[in-house]
């Protein structure tokens, strides 16, 4: 276990704890291995797109896979870098199940001084049989200059 | 409930999901805008602070559902088939403004074009460019 993991872990923890979307959402870390998250969004009535079956909503697969692909570009770097996305694509291949909690696995394939590229799946058991699959990249050193708070000033242009 | 803004915010409250985002919908027409007020557990980054990536394009398939509804009159909700997602701007904690362009409608896919913006107009915060499944209502 290197010491760097570790950080990363509390870091993937943090994103988890300390942004107020994951907390609403329940996000949840499963693992964090280098370069690889794992992360679970545990299911809730509240969460649901279609009243009508109980399937949960596509836009929580969005920011579960956002999240899950952020995580696992941190756990590529060396150092903890802020980090934006800058593009996600999602294809969504069925429903997910009514009642279950959906899991998201990210991998981080290629890191450059700028970008870093990932690829997820979002499943309930099994990663094989994907409710929807992310390719995700994301700017490093995002916040560079920003101060926090830096998103109340007025915008410029 | 022929009032077509009536009716969309019948559908928006019907919707868990989109009381939980807390977004809203106004009519022009057939013009749809959506509106997510701003809320605290929107925030992804707590330093700056700014909307979560995901809840941006979560808002802005919504958009797209919506006005695909709206337009077309669809049989059945349609189905997100993809979205690719652009981010141009940090999502301040202001209110956020989304519109969808059905850009075309065959007879199982339709092609939506949507952006988000918030104080400025001209300032897309975010775009998303999706196909949806559609099932139009029978003739």
């Amino acid at each position: 276990m290197s010491d760097h993991l570790e950080i990363m872990r509390q870091v993937a923890g943090a994103m988890n704890k300390g942004s107020p979307q994951a907390r609403a959402l329940g996000f949840e870390s499963v693992s964090l291995d280098k370069a690889t998250a794992v992360l679970k969004v545990p299911y809730d009535a509240k969460l649901v797109g279609d009243p009508d079956t109980g399937v949960i909503a596509g836009g929580v697969v969005t920011t579960l896979l956002d999240h899950c692909c952020g995580q696992a570009a941190h756990a590529a770097l060396d150092s903890f870098k802020y980090i934006a996305t800058l593009d996600l694509r999602i294809d969504y291949m069925r429903a997910a199940e009514p009642g279950k909690d959906v899991y998201a696995r990210a991998h981080c394939f290629k890191v450059t001084r700028n970008v870093a590229f990932v690829r997820a799946v979002a499943y309930e058991t099994d990663p094989d049989d994907p409710i929807a699959a992310a390719t995700a990249a994301f700017m490093l050193d995002s916040s560079a200059g920003k101060k926090p708070g830096a998103n109340f000033k007025p915008s410029k242009s | 409930m022929s009032d077509p803004t009536e009716q969309l915010k019948h559908v928006l409250e019907r919707i868990p999901y989109a009381r939980f985002l807390g977004v809203r919908a106004e009519l022009a027409g057939d013009e749809m805008t959506a509106v997510l007020p701003f809320s605290e557990h929107l925030v992804g980054n707590p330093t700056l602070p700014a909307i979560h990536g995901g809840v941006l394009g979560a808002f802005m398939e919504m958009t797209a559902l919506a006005q695909l509804s709206i337009k077309e009159g669809q049989a059945r909700q349609p189905r997100v088939i993809d979205v690719s997602i652009e981010y141009l701007r940090s999502g301040r904690p202001l209110t956020t403004y989304a519109r969808a362009e059905i850009k075309k409608v065959g007879r199982r896919i339709a092609n939506v074009h949507v952006e988000a913006w918030q104080d400025q107009r001209a300032s897309p915060i975010a775009a998303l460019r999706g196909h949806f499944l559609v099932t139009p209502v029978e003739e």
